[in-house]
């Protein structure tokens, strides 16, 4: 059993930090890149792809690095200690792994080698209004004479506005759920988008008739190997969650030393140290979480097991919720009124957890997925 | 990164599993498994099995029965005693008095005292706390005064746990008044029999007897009972308090009680579980969740190290084991709920033995987060030493 990093996984740290840091250790800067449209850097974004950064969970043989879902891990991590918009979570990790895990070999070599180059930004559309994490799609996919068109609405789609690849998901005629290829500006797609609270971008995308190409066999209900990559996801971006805890964290312990009311500093006032002790806490916790769950997820292409991973990602998604809202809601509460003011950049870790989780599922959604198994099992013992 | 224990590992666990399951007397397991108290005969002749297999004191140096074990073995060892039911080895001779002798008694006193340590021939008391020192224990106000080739003490200490079958106790005791309170203590062992040293019980809300108040009136020490110097006491407490890294989370034990805790939620109903109600499941579902994240904790903090110096992440396992330790036993009374009343049922009850048993648990539970370093003083030690503050 081994829980470290090793001399390679450091060195990529290293790396994306160095690159990270440059682009986003004065804040200032973070401001004004999510001011202006895309919401991100296409420069930092290239900057990770030349690093290796975007390809990193992808084959060689289609262009990415072959590496596994702990540098993926690594990647989001720093991407969250310093709020980076780059959209790595929503477009490498979740609408890559669905490219991953559902397309032909010609479909995974077409978008994930332009995703890795950093030419080809891919967004899932998946959300709809009025539904929730685990609600049946209701956008309308139909086939005529083996062409295929989609009808209805996503919302929100995280840079569905700016994205050169849509993948959607799509009731399929004869019931289930099929995934689509759908290229950004093509002819029945509408897309308006807006600023969401984390800095990033959104958009309501509406499909008219719209032409569409299956991802996989066509026809064929992905509803499985799609909830797998949810799961995975949800792992993953717990690591961008301890990216967030960590920096709320490193920023409250420093506000505590250097501000100083009454005349003496804030770190006096033991009300105060022992709400840090307690955030210290729940970043440990949920990094040991995190850390296996990963190792879980590592182990399921040889295992077979996604029922794991399932379960897994509910154990990370309920940690990652309670912990991570706890840690980002007291560091601001700790810093005081300077937290809440948008020039500051430690209350936008809140925002950005708030994001992510409603993205891929709340604590309850995965406590509920929990309870309803926790008659089916003895105790619950975290060794293979 | 890689999750599955060394195979050398793996097969050790299977080891340790074995011999705790089959060695171990049967009757006393099932006590434990249905948390009722034990005598002090069931904890002797645990802690001899063990001692007889070389498994009562592998924390200890090799010459004094030691295993020189990873942290990450220590871990597995003491994960698979609570698995298994199997009382742990008495903490105050295994984890406390035994490894301050072995590293800074004399020659004499090591073969004196360690072996019958080892093997629970000698029970330790503990006296450390006073009336008016609990967590600021240096202001402790015993005495010794040295007088010809004795130390005569005088003072009271208190909480001494299971002090009742006690025949020796380790004490901190100040033997120099003049010095700034950490600077004047010493660590002098004591027999119980001397004259002068009085044993009274404390009941607690429980309705036990597990805690006592000690007295020292004029007793006699033999110089020779000294551990160490004279006046560098606090630093031997200091590294009796911190030296243990492994278990100071009670993981396994705490799992166990939660796996039974499955089967009395069905026990109490008639029909089905109370299970099926989707409010226990949640609980149930919170408490796995971050026992889950507890016992990966305590995996990353022995995996990840190898040198024997505590780690400033014990606090986080003491804080957090304890707050769900006392969570699960909340859980139990809830489980039992009308029929936890019955906590002074005998025979001919209808109420079954775990919820008689689940209201004085839970109470005497409440001791987990103020023992061995209350969690407000684990906190200020996360504030101060981890984070600077």
């Amino acid at each position: 059993m081994d829980f470290s990093y090793d001399d390679e996984q450091e060195a990529l740290r290293d790396a994306v930090r160095g690159l990270l840091g440059k682009a986003y250790g004065d804040f200032e800067n973070r401001r004004s890149v999510t001011d202006r449209d895309p919401g991100f850097d296409e420069k930092v974004w290239k900057g990770l792809a030349d690093m290796g950064a975007l390809g990193l969970p992808f084959p060689e043989d289609v262009g990415g690095m072959g590496a596994g879902l702990v540098e993926v891990g690594l990647v989001l991590e720093e991407i969250g200690r310093v709020l980076a918009p780059e959209p790595y979570l929503s477009s490498v990790v979740v609408a890559g792994g669905v490219v991953v895990a559902v397309g032909s070999d010609e479909q995974r070599g077409e978008l994930l080698g332009g995703l890795s180059e950093g030419t080809k930004l891919l967004a899932l559309a998946h959300a709809e209004p009025r539904r929730r994490w685990g609600s049946p799609v209701h956008l309308a996919a139909s086939e005529k004479d083996g062409s295929w068109r989609l009808d209805g609405v996503k919302e929100p789609v995280v840079q569905g506005a700016r994205a050169d690849v849509l993948v959607v998901s799509a009731a399929l005629p004869d019931g289930g759920t099929g995934l689509f290829v759908v290229a950004g500006d093509v002819d029945g797609v509408e897309r308006s988008s807006y600023r969401t609270h984390d800095g990033g971008r959104a958009a309501r995308v509406t499909f008219n008739s719209t032409p569409a190409v299956p991802l996989g066999e066509p026809g064929a209900d992905v509803t499985a190997p799609f909830g797998h990559t949810l799961d995975a996801a949800r792992i993953v971006a717990g690591h961008e969650v301890l990216g967030h805890m960590s920096s709320a964290l490193t920023s409250t312990r420093d506000y505590l030393t250097g501000r100083k009311q009454f005349g003496v500093p804030l770190k006096t006032f033991q009300a105060l140290t022992f709400r840090a002790a307690d955030m210290y806490v729940d970043l440990e916790l949920t990094r040991s979480t995190v850390l296996w769950a990963t190792m879980v997820l590592d182990a399921a292409p040889d295992s077979g097991d996604w029922s794991a991973v399932t379960e897994a990602a509910s154990r990370v998604g309920l940690q990652v919720s309670r912990a991570g809202r706890r840690v980002t809601q007291e560091a601001i509460q700790l810093h005081g009124g300077i937290g809440m003011t948008a020039e500051y950049s430690v209350g936008h870790h809140l925002s950005r957890v708030t994001a992510i989780e409603h993205q891929l599922g709340d604590g309850s959604f995965h406590l509920a997925r929990l309870a309803a198994k926790v008659g089916d099992h003895e105790d619950v013992d975290p060794l293979p | 990164m890689r999750l599955e224990l060394s195979t050398e590992d793996a097969a050790f666990r299977d080891e340790m599993r074995t011999f705790f399951t089959t060695e171990v007397p049967k009757g006393i397991r099932e006590a434990v498994a249905a948390r009722r108290e034990l005598s002090k005969e069931e904890i002797v002749t645990t802690q001899q099995v063990l001692n007889a297999a070389g498994l009562a004191v592998p924390n200890w140096p090799v010459e004094w029965g030691g295993r020189d074990w990873s942290p990450l073995r220590r871990h597995i060892w003491h994960e698979e005693m609570q698995r298994a039911f199997v009382p742990l080895p008495l903490a105050f001779n295994a984890t406390m008095v035994g490894p301050v002798i072995a590293a800074f008694g004399s020659q004499e006193q090591k073969e004196r005292f360690l072996p019958a340590t080892a093997n629970l021939d000698i029970w330790w008391s503990q006296g450390f706390s006073e009336p008016d020192a609990g967590s600021d224990l240096a202001s402790l106000r015993t005495t010794a005064v040295r007088d010809g080739d004795d130390f005569v003490v005088n003072g009271q200490k208190t909480w001494t746990t299971l002090g009742q079958y006690g025949d020796w106790i380790f004490c901190l005791v100040r033997t120099d008044p003049e010095a700034k309170k950490q600077r004047g203590i010493s660590f002098l062992l004591i027999d119980m029999s001397t004259s002068g040293l009085t044993v009274r019980p404390i009941e607690l809300i429980d309705g036990g007897h597990e805690v006592n108040e000690v007295f020292f009136d004029d007793v006699r020490v033999p110089a020779e009972n000294l551990v160490g110097e004279e006046n560098h006491g606090w630093d031997y407490a200091k590294f009796l308090l911190g030296n243990e890294r492994v278990g100071v989370a009670p993981v396994g034990a705490v799992k166990r009680v939660l796996v039974q805790a499955k089967t009395w939620a069905a026990e109490a109903v008639e029909d089905g579980s109370l299970l099926d109600d989707p409010l226990v499941s949640a609980r149930f579902a919170e408490i796995e969740n971050e026992l889950l994240a507890l016992e990966l904790t305590a995996l990353r903090v022995v995996a990840n190290s190898a040198d024997g110096k505590p780690h400033p992440a014990s606090s986080v396992l003491k804080l957090t084991g304890t707050e769900i330790q006392q969570a699960v036993s909340e859980l139990v009374v809830d489980l039992a709920g009308p029929a936890s009343l019955a906590s002074g049922a005998g025979d001919g009850s209808d109420v079954p033995g775990w919820a008689r048993r689940a209201t004085p648990a839970y109470l005497n539970l409440r001791k987990a987060s103020i023992y061995g370093g209350s969690n407000e003083i684990q906190r200020q030690i996360i504030a101060r030493t981890i984070l600077g503050l």
